[in-house]
């Protein structure tokens, strides 16, 4: 069995292998995460858009990346686009033949899908006297979305995108299927390398205490962005 | 244009596999998470903050991470504790990783349900003689139930998806079928999207059915207005 002190041992030894690791984590987490949320907004409107026109492709891209399991959609883009000739004869092959552009493109695709269910619930939830009192005064529809309704629906959405975002965190760890180190793929190298399960261990660990600053980071947030409701 | 190249059979059994692996892991993950449930609401104070604090490393953690560190300890463990050489399957190791995530976030549902649960039909059974026992599987569980499925059906939907993560470790569900299918016509485009398109249809499917437990366990609703 494995003693306390082969655990400090190994992490001392390894420690450089994980940090590298840790920042591909926090990058393919942080790059996913404000792409998935910039795209989250205009999906979120189209869904809620009462032409068809407009709200059906939303509802489908929705349900394909909610109905759908990330690691099918990041292979999809990896493996299965280079298929076609179109793609690698593009300008966007540079990008796609790497990993690291891969996941972050299949990461914010989904993130948005998911994040852009939130906020649309928090457009919905923004009291319609707020909206009346925004069209009383003469506002023009845009600066009423920008000014009353996002503002409101993003402070609304806070705690479930604070979910999202830890999902997303556990998300990224399908990183290592297409070949990239991230905290994961640190794990399983080192337990493909040396037949041990310390690895893997310690990357969990991690995971643990950045989900657990997260929460608090998102809870700062939320105490900062929705003040006004402290009674 | 959309060429399975012969390999559609092939995906239809992988889609067997994967409802294998979900079906089993939804029976043990809803086992384990009225036990967890039942543990989070014990009056034992070392039982309640044990497994609370069990189920939030659990959280925590990535689902395809605990299925590796699964897959690769519990060998080591089960040969230490019996002496013997053992060895498990994708299957074995799919099931046992993905029960333990279905079952963590399943007590948080249970929980609810079991505390929504008003007092009064608890006392009530209690009045009329019902053994401890008896109350539990003829009133609180059933009730319960009725408040969890909303919760339980969320859960399905990630576990069906999450099921893919079994790929990596050689299991022939409907993902590894597609990887197979993909090196050997080297269409991995048309393969991957098939395997989309089946996980929605599953996913899809799941909603009515869904529907229809909840239908069920709120039969005896139905007379309660008027």
């Amino acid at each position: 069995m494995i003693s306390l002190g082969d655990i400090v041992d190994f992490i001392v030894r390894q420690a450089p292998l994980f940090m590298a690791g840790l920042e591909t984590t926090l990058q393919l987490l942080v790059v996913s995460t404000l792409i998935g949320l910039v795209l989250a907004v205009p999906l979120a409107l189209a869904r809620l858009s009462t032409r068809k026109m407009v709200s059906a492709p939303a509802t489908a891209y929705a349900y394909f990346f909610r109905g759908t399991p990330l690691l099918v959609q990041i292979f999809i883009i990896y493996y299965g686009l280079p298929q076609f000739d179109a793609v690698r004869n593009s300008v966007v092959w540079p990008l796609l033949r790497d990993p690291m552009p891969c996941a972050l493109i299949a990461f914010s695709l989904n993130m948005a899908a998911y994040t852009g269910e939130v906020i649309r619930g928090g457009i919905l939830a923004v009291p319609p006297g707020e909206r009346e009192a925004a069209q009383a005064v003469g506002m023009p529809h845009s600066l009423m979305l920008r000014r009353i309704i996002l503002p409101r629906a993003f402070r609304i959405a806070l705690p479930a995108l604070s979910n999202e975002v830890v999902l997303q965190l556990k998300a990224t760890s399908l990183a290592s299927t297409v070949t990239l180190i991230d905290l994961t793929g640190v794990g399983r190298r080192l337990a493909a390398k040396t037949y041990t399960t310390e690895g893997l261990y310690v990357a969990g660990a991690i995971y643990i205490v950045l989900t657990f600053l997260l929460a608090q980071a998102f809870r700062l947030l939320e105490q900062r962005f929705n003040a006004f409701q402290r009674s | 244009m959309f060429d399975l190249y012969g390999f559609g059979a092939q995906l239809l059994q992988g889609a067997a596999v994967t409802l294998e692996v979900a079906g089993l892991s939804l029976l043990f993950g809803v086992v384990l998470g009225i036990l967890g449930a039942a543990a989070k609401l014990s009056t034992l104070r070392w039982l309640r903050s044990g497994v609370t604090l069990l189920v939030n490393l659990i959280r925590g953690v990535p689902e395809f991470l605990i299925l590796l560190i699964v897959y690769f300890s519990l060998p080591q463990i089960l040969s230490s504790l019996t002496g013997a050489d053992i060895a498990i399957s994708p299957l074995v190791g799919g099931v046992f990783a993905l029960s333990i995530v279905f079952g963590a976030y399943a007590s948080e549902t249970f929980r609810g349900g079991f505390m929504a649960v008003p007092r009064g039909q608890l006392e009530a059974a209690r009045a009329f003689g019902m053994p401890r026992t008896r109350v539990f599987s003829r009133i609180h569980l059933p009730q319960a139930w009725r408040y969890a499925l909303p919760g339980l059906s969320n859960l399905w939907q990630t576990l069906l998806k999450d099921t893919s993560l079994v790929s990596v470790l050689g299991l022939e569900e409907i993902m590894r079928k597609a990887d197979i299918a993909a090196q050997v016509t080297k269409r991995p485009f048309n393969f991957y999207v098939a395997a989309a398109l089946i996980y929605l249809a599953f996913i899809l499917l799941s909603g009515p059915a869904f529907a229809w437990l909840e239908r069920r366990a709120n039969r005896g609703l139905a007379r309660a207005p008027s």
